[in-house]
């Protein structure tokens, strides 16, 4: 990262994380990679420090991080463990709804959660809605003191041990976009139940299942925001947290050429390292130039949002370019390690699963097209 | 109960490189942190507070650029951080640092207890502690791994070399710690944002209104470095045997006749 930007709080706030990175994720990212769960004493050591809530204002217990900050700190851990970032994240995202259109009490209550080591799940898709999200069957019928939700929700990060769902239901089918509500539910609410559990390529620390609401009660007090304005909500959250996503593809992309660099300097063909061959010196530059401006891309993305002038078009393009380049850098990374490369026993395999989501999730990069295009040609 | 805590900036040695003309260490460059035992330190004082309240104040001599590890001590824990920063300080030893640091102290006043690491990992001398404790006139546990609290009383296990023991010391007492004794906790994001937005105090020489300045600085100190070698510490151990206790203090006096 460059110094240059970066203030004394958040060159040591990413010193921190490298730290952490580097004790409490980089020897363990392996083995819950292949046993596909998360990491939780990791995780319990991070909330600890307050990870999970330092986006919240000072005024509800958080640390009042700010979006460039925040990428810059994810970037760092995303380098060690992607899968650790995404179920961190994944429970920021579902807070951020909360955050932006939520009551005080909600949003005390989603601190209190997150605050103590509980996890989030911001449940939109459905398994017919994923780049059209307007196409959600999951509904809440208004009824006495609350609503029925009924419905199915799919590739929910952290599904399984989310304590607390951020679900978005129709509340008025028949209006499309106009008629979607956000709710807030507790896991324990009766009919809430965990379905099938993705076995992923990439990301598999991360937890993603199914979550099924069956006749579900929740009280009025669960809406989020107004009524039939969380697709507006939905897609608000979304403008932010591509940033975040952009910003964790940079940190794998980056994670995977330092490991490279190390690499060449110790692998030797035909008598010197590979470092010394023209070949391979140059995959490096391309990665490092790509990595450098994905980076620039997400500052300038999270510093507008920063502003309150937060840019829906970059923070697209923000997201697109970091994850096309992170799989391009990662496949490159792969192949400098050559045989290695292919194999668990280096980590760069790990971070090229793990970078191919990222092309995928939080709408994927052809949906973003749609939209940087739509908004050039208006 | 007031708690003070003397931290030490050090270059981190696992980055470290040697000059290979000079024989010197290569500081430029080097990413500075905190001493690794000063780190046990700190979350000895933090773990007493947690369990019986009270306030810690950490302190550190050295540059500006010393602040940083303030603000990690805060962001940690502590409560308050005092640099002690004067250029003519510079060039102080260990017995200067440690009178400037029992100044620091009195300055401060009512501590009870006074937390050091064992040692740094640049000088690797392990007398500032002790030093500080003899500048004050007040007891000193060294070489802490365990420690426990009751009343006004400290109960501390000490490791040395071979053997390890248990004392007790009344407060106020400096105490130097192990890496043993804890695990040091990572910092709190909302406590180092809170640290970077306070400005730390600063006390020069001006602040000592009864300092000694023929005691600090390269002139007020007694030593100086001439070289730098790494010692080997060779041990043997020899069994004596013998037809009776008699013989067998013989045999012994004998070897030690030819080593001394």
């Amino acid at each position: 990262m460059s110094d240059f930007y970066m203030t004394e709080l958040q060159k040591e706030l990413v010193a921190v994380m490298k730290e952490f990175g580097e004790k409490e994720l980089k020897p363990f990212a392996g083995y819950y990679d292949e046993i596909a769960e998360f990491p939780m004493d990791a995780y319990k050591k991070a909330v600890k420090m307050g990870l999970s809530r330092m986006t919240f204002p000072v005024e509800y217990g958080g640390a009042g991080i700010d979006h460039k900050t925040h990428a810059m700190m994810m970037e760092e851990l995303a380098k060690y463990d992607a899968s650790f970032v995404n179920g961190l994240s994944a429970t920021v995202l579902a807070a951020l709804p909360v955050r932006l259109a939520g009551r005080t009490e909600q949003i005390e209550q989603m601190v209190t959660v997150i605050g103590n080591g509980g996890f989030a799940a911001f449940a939109l898709t459905e398994a017919n809605a994923g780049s059209d999200a307007a196409s959600i069957r999951t509904t809440a019928e208004k009824v006495d003191g609350g609503y029925i939700l009924n419905g199915s929700k799919c590739f929910i990060t952290n599904g399984n041990i989310a304590d607390i769902y951020v679900v978005f239901a129709k509340t008025e089918p028949e209006k499309g976009t106009r008629g979607i509500s956000a709710f807030l539910v507790e896991r324990n609410r009766e009919g809430v139940s965990v379905g099938k559990h993705e076995n992923k390529m990439g990301l598999r620390a991360a937890s993603t299942s199914d979550v099924i609401f069956d006749h579900v009660f929740v009280p009025e007090e669960s809406l989020i925001g107004q009524e039939n304005r969380g697709f507006k909500l939905a897609m608000q959250t979304l403008n932010y947290s591509r940033i975040e996503c952009a910003a964790v593809a940079t940190g794998i992309a980056q994670g995977a050429l330092e490991a490279c660099i190390t690499y060449a300097k110790e692998r030797n063909t035909f008598g010197k390292p590979i470092a010394s061959l023209q070949a391979i010196q140059f995959m490096l530059a391309d990665m490092e130039i790509q990595v450098q401006a994905a980076r620039a891309l997400t500052w300038q993305a999270a510093d507008l949002a920063d502003r309150d002038m937060i840019n829906p078009e970059i923070s697209s393009c923000a997201k697109t370019f970091a994850s096309d380049m992170a799989m391009k850098v990662t496949t490159d990374a792969v192949q400098i390690f050559g045989g290695y490369g292919y194999s668990k026993e280096f980590p760069v395999e790990k971070m090229m699963r793990d970078a191919k989501i990222y092309q995928i999730f939080e709408g994927t990069n052809q949906i973003q097209r749609v939209v940087i295009s739509g908004n050039l040609l208006k | 109960m007031k708690i003070v805590v003397c931290i030490k900036q050090v270059p981190d040695t696992t980055e470290i490189r040697i000059d290979p003309v000079t024989n010197t260490l290569i500081r430029a460059g080097v990413p500075s942190i905190i001493n690794p035992a000063d780190m046990n330190a700190i979350e000895a004082a933090v773990q007493l507070k947690e369990k019986h309240g009270g306030h810690i104040t950490v302190v550190t001599m050295g540059p500006p650029q010393a602040a940083k590890a303030l603000r990690y001590a805060l962001s940690m824990g502590a409560d308050e951080a005092i640099l002690v920063s004067d250029r003519t300080f510079g060039g102080s030893d260990t017995y200067a640092t440690s009178y400037i640091l029992s100044q620091t102290l009195k300055k401060i006043g009512n501590f009870d207890l006074i937390f050091c690491g064992k040692q740094a990992i640049d000088g690797d001398t392990g007398q500032v502690g002790p030093e500080l404790a003899e500048h004050m006139g007040i007891s000193q546990v060294t070489f802490v791994s365990g420690l426990e609290m009751s009343g006004e009383k400290i109960s501390a296990v000490r490791s040395l070399e071979d053997v390890s023991e248990t004392v007790e010391a009344s407060l106020p007492v400096v105490i130097t710690v192990m890496d043993e004794l804890n695990t040091p906790r990572y910092p709190e994001i909302s406590r180092m944002v809170k640290a970077y937005a306070t400005e730390i105090t600063v006390w020069g020489v001006d602040a000592f209104e009864a300092i000694d300045k023929t005691k600090i600085g390269l002139k007020g100190s007694p030593t100086s470095v001439k070289k730098t070698f790494a010692h080997a510490i060779e041990k043997e151990n020899m069994e004596i045997t013998g037809e009776s206790d008699e013989a067998k203090a013989a045999v012994m006096v004998q070897y030690l006749k030819t080593i001394l």
